[in-house]
């Protein structure tokens, strides 16, 4: 039984690189972001501490970023999710909490190269001036006319996640404002 | 005639030759020439035709604010109309065709409008709708559609690529004269992020071109300095050919960058349009002048006194051997003395002033220019160009003093801020009686989300006409951006100027005051849309006192350069004819875009492929690599039907409904809404949401229920899987999921904040598959599973979850076409290999993809309803006879008392019905159901309609549902539906159930 993700890993080369990135565990979890055993429960399944508004943290196989004041979204290995899925809905059980497996309702693009921002400030209406936007920033925003998340994943390389069913539009948009010549100058 | 001078032009490169064209006549200018420079260096002083009387028209400015020299450029994908010449950079290649002229631009037809123009005054348009009635619709529309317009609108698709960029800073400065790189200067200096913009493909303005000296050094080098600086400074960006068009609400500013439009051949985007979120924003717009009103002032060859000398600094070109300045003011000697310098004559500076002193009229007198005060021009001579003009007392009525030959009038009104950007979010203006123009007042600012001003005039755009106080006022601007954000700027001192002592304008309106009505009638105000003196004075005869009436009224200030050079002028008459004063006249509302934009860059991106975002499925190669004809459903397009070769859509979907029925169909289901709603409250909002009880489900277990908005009528429908205790799984439409989704969480977040329940939606988290017909079980056994799917271990309405053919299944014991079916859901990363399982695993039971219209028609033989056919936003669960969906027990749900207001509950409500045509066809869809006779509108009366309509291939016959009056009490009647050709169809009401109504065929 094969898997695959929304483009199957498909490319646009240039001076600005565009790359769907494949089948990532995601996992949505809905609760009291400040409640112990939110935390404990978060720090169990990846190690990592529950970010603060807008920002994500990142460890050596997980990140954890902050979508809303009530909802955190868990990465992890594609195949990790149905088990981190599990055991964070069992120490969740007595808690006000959801934990639901979202890894194949989304796609994960990354935008890579000296113009990766300016290419997605083409599309989101968000402030990703170098200033502003550093690491472990994380927008949830739209990327012209669908929702999507973004945050930084390298020092010129930006990680992107939309609805899936969305991914082919995404990387169209994509392609054209990290197209060659089309870069803006300003960051 | 306009010429090329052997020297000068300090924007062109004389080694590097353009070649272009106009209305086909190939021609050459330089780089750095503009369309309008090019053509004039060609001798080409007609360049269009006016809107109205198709009056030759020559171009009047050197700048945005062209109202003649409009043209349409380039050819097929890349043409675009109404351009002006004064702003299109030259480029090898340029096509350009004047525009409003019949059958070419030197012989105009249409000129014959200007021999009736008496004909034709202000209002014609409104008035030929008013009397004779019918005169408008079979005389005066045909002829004005017919004239009307300037550009042709482009016949071809854009060929070129638009975007959009987000930007945020601290100040956005519009304008890169010398206040804008001042003011960039200064606020550069505080740190803050700075973004400076400049419509034009060069800094600085105006000041070299006027002789400005700052700091001892020409303007030409201390521009150049301080664009060194500004690109030192990293927190400053500076953007020239990019167009600051509009300021918003919350800082926001759009800019209009134009990338490739002097340059076609280079890559990327042909427009970007900026989208700027800035916390101050500083407008360094600089000045516009006005054109004075004298009889034939919009004859070839009159012009502003500022472009007669632009295009000789700027681009050495003459645009005639002699030139006659007329002026109110002092600036105007400017171009007399550049005209002088250049080696041209300049026969007399008319000025309207009765005393004329002051440094620059000295050094004219000096220059031997002959300077006649208290004069006016009574009359320009020429036709299609100037050949002269005839002189008067300002003060007398035009009677001429003597006759002066010119090729050229270059006129000076006194210069009015462009106020344009300032005003747009609100900020208002006062009256400047000595320089006779409004200016912005800064005591009464835009103001932002906190109440406090974030948009701050500087330079000649606050009515600061000297560089000094344009300096100064540009610092004084940027400190109090600064000061605004909180930061401390540097005592910067204002940089030192030359600027001679310049003596008062004296306010012009009429040129001569005394002027009579035929001179009136000649006297242009708004060249593009040719309103005159004489047509402003008629809208205040007429009562129009209010300058927004008279604006509609005369069309004054209505065209594409939206009155920029004719605002001022015109309200000022509208004042004097109604002997008020000009600030109690006030001004027109200044809108955005500051000049047009291109269509594309506000589309931006989404045009072609991305136009808008189409949802796929995971299944969706696989529907197009077989052919599927999709439809849209939302943004979903999902297989109607799946045509084999040769076959019709009709034909494809009846043969997938009969091998459904028959054998096994199978239906990628991956569309409909799937919403997690889990919480300890999660069966108390279950019951809130729909008619019927959720609450008592029991997991593993399926229901089907309607969800009906606050006013009763019906929203969505679907089935509810009950995943545990707390755990709802909630099905909604394909259409609906998005809706339903919002709708929950508004009801959570709004109204029951205090219910501990969490929606997810997980619409795309499955690919989802109805396995339907006979043998369905038979290829879900033949794939393999751990599960036990037969009827006794997974009966009709429920559910579970499992293996089957090594996929993570989740089955669901639900059909919407009467057969036994299971829809199955799995991970969408799976949904792609287990369709094509089921496909390899069904061959030998013929397994056969059906789309959406085969679903349709099942669900109609089923009598099952349709959201969005057989619902319309005004249909209640009651109408459709499905009150065993509705809950009686229950103390609320959404929609309830709603479903119990008198209108809701009267018994005439059309119902739901089934319907057999007596022939055997297929009802017209939408058809109503005639009543006999008429109703007070003369329409004829109605007693239902078709919701649904389709011929059943299991039936062989047509069948319908539809809403009819009392028809669940007329069962066997006959009654007649209308077609679209006229005449009647007779079909009898039935029960809308019309196969298997005891569910034999699914509950096996």
């Amino acid at each position: 039984m094969s898997e695959v993700s929304a483009l199957m890993g498909a490319v646009a080369e240039g001076r600005t690189r565009v790359e769907e990135g494949g089948l990532v565990g995601m996992i949505t979890l809905r609760g009291d972001l400040d409640s112990a055993r939110v935390k404990a429960a978060v720090k169990d399944a990846t190690g990592l501490d529950v970010p603060g508004q807008r920002q994500v943290v990142t460890g050596d196989d997980a990140s954890v970023a902050w979508m809303s004041p009530d909802e955190l979204l868990i990465v992890v290995a594609h195949d990790q999710a149905p088990g981190t899925v599990a055991a964070m809905a069992q120490a969740l059980a007595d808690e006000f909490a959801t934990v639901a497996n979202v890894s194949d309702a989304r796609a994960l693009f990354r935008v890579s190269g000296p113009s990766a921002r300016e290419a997605v400030a083409k599309l989101a209406p968000v402030d990703l001036h170098p200033a502003s936007f550093g690491a472990g920033e994380m927008r949830r925003t739209r990327l012209a006319q669908v929702p999507a998340a973004i945050w930084l994943s390298g020092d010129d390389e930006l990680s992107l996640i939309c609805f899936r069913s969305v991914a082919k539009y995404v990387f169209g948009i994509l392609e054209l404002s990290a197209a060659d010549g089309a870069e803006v100058g300003i960051f | 005639m306009s010429t090329r001078l052997a020297s000068g032009g300090r924007l062109i490169d004389r080694s590097a030759a353009r070649e272009f064209s106009f209305n086909g006549k190939r021609l050459t200018g330089y780089a750095g020439d503009t369309l309008a420079s090019a053509l004039l260096a060609n001798g080409q002083t007609l360049m269009g035709r006016s809107f109205k009387y198709h009056r030759p028209r020559g171009v009047v400015a050197s700048g945005a604010e062209e109202p003649n020299a409009l043209m349409g450029i380039g050819k097929d994908g890349t043409f675009e109309p109404n351009q002006r010449a004064t702003t299109t950079e030259l480029f090898n290649g340029l096509e350009a065709e004047s525009q409003n002229h019949w059958p070419s631009l030197d012989f105009d037809v249409g000129v014959v409008n200007n021999s009736l123009a008496k004909f034709f005054p202000a209002g014609f348009y409104y008035k030929t709708f008013m009397f004779p009635r019918p005169a408008w619709k079979h005389v005066f529309e045909p002829i004005v559609r017919q004239s009307a317009g300037l550009g042709k609108a482009p016949k071809d698709r854009d060929a070129d690529r638009y975007e959009h960029f987000y930007a945020f800073v601290d100040v956005m400065i519009a304008g890169g004269g010398i206040a804008g790189l001042q003011a960039a200067l200064t606020a550069g200096a505080t740190g803050a992020r700075v973004l400076l913009v400049e419509q034009t493909a060069h800094w600085g303005g105006r000041a070299p071109v006027d002789g400005v000296e700052i700091d001892g050094k020409p303007a030409d080098e201390w521009i150049n300095d301080a664009l060194q600086a500004l690109e030192g400074m990293e927190n400053v960006s500076v953007r020239s050919r990019t167009m600051a068009s509009g300021v918003y609400d919350h800082g926001y500013v759009l800019a209009y960058e134009r990338l490739t439009d002097h340059a076609p051949e280079m890559d990327g985007p042909r427009h970007r349009l900026w989208r700027i979120r800035a916390r101050q924003v500083i407008t360094a717009t600089g000045a516009i002048e006005r054109p004075l009103s004298f009889a034939g002032n919009d004859i070839p060859g009159v012009m502003l006194a500022s472009a007669v000398r632009d295009y000789v600094v700027n681009w050495g070109v003459s645009v005639g051997d002699r030139t006659v300045v007329v002026t109110n003011n002092d600036d105007a000697y400017r171009t007399a003395l550049a005209l002088h310098g250049a080696g041209l004559s300049v026969p007399a500076i008319v000025d309207a002033r009765a005393t004329v002193t002051g440094d620059l009229p000295e050094q004219a007198r000096a220059a031997g220019i002959r300077v006649l005060s208290g004069a006016g021009i009574a009359m320009v001579k020429g036709k299609k160009s100037v050949t002269g003009v005839s002189i008067c007392t300002q003060a007398g009525e035009g009677a001429s003093t003597d006759e002066i030959a010119c090729e050229a009038v270059a006129m000076s009104g006194g210069w009015s801020p462009v106020v344009h950007l300032w005003s747009h979010c609100g900020g208002k203006l006062i009256w400047d009686e000595d320089q006779a123009h409004f200016r912005p007042d800064p005591s009464r600012a835009p103001t932002g989300h906190d109440g406090k001003p974030f948009v701050i005039a500087g330079g000649a755009a606050f009515g600061e006409l000297s560089s000094a106080a344009t300096l100064a006022s540009a610092n004084h601007a940027a400190a109090t951006a600064a000061e605004a954000l909180g930061l401390s700027a540097p005592a910067g001192d204002t940089p030192a100027t030359n600027d001679p002592a310049e003596t008062a304008m004296e306010p012009v309106w009429i040129m001569p005051q005394g002027a009579g009505h035929a001179k009136r009638m000649k006297m242009w105000l708004d060249y593009q849309n040719d309103v005159k003196v004489s047509d402003v004075q008629l809208a205040a005869r007429e009562g129009y006192e209010s300058v927004e009436h008279t604006k509609r009224y005369t069309t004054l200030g209505m065209a594409t350069d939206q009155g920029k050079l004719s605002n001022i002028n015109g309200l000022a008459t509208l004042a004097g004819a109604l002997n008020d004063a000009i600030p109690n006249v006030g001004t027109t509302t200044f809108r955005p875009p500051y000049t047009p934009i291109s269509l594309g860059s506000i589309a931006g991106e989404a045009r072609g492929e991305v136009f808008q975002p189409l949802r796929r499925t995971p299944m969706q190669d696989w529907h197009e690599d077989r052919g599927a004809y999709l439809e849209p459903v939302g943004h979903w397009r999902r297989p109607y039907c799946y045509p084999a070769a040769g076959e019709s859509h009709e034909q494809a979907v009846h043969r997938e409904v009969l091998a459904t029925r028959n054998s096994l169909g199978l239906l990628d289901a991956s569309t409909l809404g799937k919403i997690l709603v889990k919480g300890p409250d999660a069966g108390q909002f279950m019951d809130m949401l729909y008619t019927n009880m959720m609450s008592s489900l029991k997991p593993g277990r399926c229901r089907y229920g309607l969800m009906c908005n606050e006013n009763g009528f019906l929203m969505d429908d679907g089935v509810v899987a009950r995943i545990d205790e707390e755990t709802f799984l909630v099905h909604t439409t394909s259409g609906g999921a998005e809706h339903v989704h919002g709708h929950m969480e508004d009801w959570l977040q709004c109204e029951w904040w205090d219910w501990k329940v969490h929606t997810v939606n997980l619409t795309e988290q499955f690919a989802q598959v109805a396995v339907v017909g006979p043998n369905s079980r038979k290829v879900l056994e033949k794939l393999g599973s751990d599960i036990d799917l037969s009827k006794e271990a997974l009966p009709f309405m429920a559910w579970t979850e499992g293996k089957i053919g090594g996929f993570d299944a989740r089955v669901f014991r639900i059909s919407f076409s009467g057969e036994l079916s299971f829809e199955i859901a799995v991970p969408a990363s799976q949904g792609r290999a287990f369709w094509d399982s089921l496909h390899d695993a069904g061959g030998e039971f013929d397994a056969t993809p059906y789309g959406t219209e085969a679903l349709h028609i099942m669900r109609a033989e089923k009598g099952f309803i349709m959201i969005g056919d057989e619902t319309d936003g005004t249909v209640i669960p009651q109408d459709l006879g499905l009150t065993w969906a509705i809950s009686k027990k229950k103390e609320d749900y959404l929609g309830k008392r709603a479903q119990a207001r008198s209108h809701m509950t009267d018994p005439t409500r059309w119902k739901l019905v089934g319907l057999e045509t007596v022939d055997g066809s297929v009802l017209p869809d939408g058809a109503y159901a005639v009543a006999g006779g008429t109703n007070a509108n003369g329409q004829g009366n109605v007693q239902g309609r078709v919701t649904s309509t389709y011929h059943s291939p299991t039936l062989g016959r047509g069948i319908a549902m539809g809403l009819v009056l009392n028809g669940p009490d007329r069962m066997g009647e006959v009654i007649e539906f209308n077609k679209v050709d006229g005449g009647t169809v007779a079909a009898k009401i039935v029960d809308p159930v019309f196969f298997d109504p005891e569910g034999e065929k699914q509950n096996v």
